[in-house]
C-alpha cells in the first residue's frame, strides 16, 4: 500500500522537477519547487511507514515548516528585491 | 473486520490522493500559461497530501504517530493555499499577464 503511494509521489516529484528545470519564468520555478517540497514531506512520511521508523515523522513536520517559510521568503526576495523591508513604507 | 474495512478505506484514499498528485504533475507540465499551471499545482497540493496523510492516520489508530500526522495535515492544509495565493499575487505584481493564452517566449512548447 505504501509502495503504491511512494511510486505516485515520486512520479509527481519527477514531473515537478522537470517543470522547475524548464520553467520560463522564475515564478514557474518557485511553484514547482513548492510542489516538490510538499511532496518531499509526503515521501518522508511514507518512508517512515515503509521502514517502521516513526521518528522520521518529526523530520517531516520540520520540513513542512521550513518549506513554507522558504517559499514565502523567496517570493518576497524576488518581489521586492531584498528581505529587510516591511510590507508598508516603514523601514 | 474493522481492520479490513480500514484497509479498504486506506487503499481508496491512497489511490485517490496519488491520482490527484500525478494529474497535478502532468498539469503543471502541460498547461499553457502560468496561471493555469498554478491552478494544477494548487489542486495537487491541497488534495494529494491530505488524502495520503488521512490514509496513514487510519492505519495507525490512536497513537502519538497519529498526532504527528495530524500536525502535518493541519499545517499543510493551512499553508499550501496560502503559498499558492502568495505565489499568484507575486506573479500578478511581477508583471505576468493572466489574459495571455499562449506563451510567446518559449518557442519549443506546443501549447494550444
Amino acid at each position: 500500500m505504501y509502495t503504491a503511494a511512494a511510486i505516485a509521489i515520486l512520479t509527481t516529484m519527477l514531473l515537478a522537477i522537470i517543470r522547475a528545470l524548464k520553467g520560463p519564468t522564475v515564478y514557474d520555478r518557485i511553484m514547482a519547487v513548492n510542489m516538490f517540497g510538499t511532496k518531499t514531506v509526503l515521501i518522508i512520511a511514507v518512508i517512515a511507514f515503509i521502514t517502521d521508523r516513526y521518528d522520521l515523522l518529526d523530520i517531516a513536520v520540520v520540513y513542512a515548516l521550513i518549506n513554507f517559510i522558504g517559499v514565502v521568503a523567496v517570493l518576497k526576495f524576488f518581489g521586492e528585491g531584498e528581505l529587510s523591508h516591511g510590507g508598508d513604507d516603514r523601514r | 473486520m474493522i481492520a479490513q474495512a480500514l484497509d479498504v478505506i486506506s487503499w481508496a484514499l491512497i489511490i485517490t490522493g496519488g491520482a490527484f498528485g500525478v494529474i497535478g504533475g502532468i498539469g503543471i507540465l502541460r498547461m499553457p500559461n502560468f496561471f493555469t499551471r498554478i491552478h494544477a499545482a494548487g489542486m495537487a497540493e491541497t488534495m494529494c497530501a491530505p488524502l495520503i496523510l488521512l490514509a496513514m492516520m487510519l492505519q495507525t489508530g490512536w497513537t502519538l504517530t497519529t498526532f504527528k500526522l495530524l500536525a502535518i495535515f493541519l499545517f499543510l492544509i493551512i499553508t499550501s493555499p496560502a503559498a499558492t495565493h502568495a505565489l499568484a499575487k507575486a506573479a500578478r505584481h511581477g508583471g505576468i499577464d493572466p489574459n495571455e493564452v499562449k506563451e510567446t517566449y518559449e518557442p519549443g512548447d506546443r501549447a494550444t
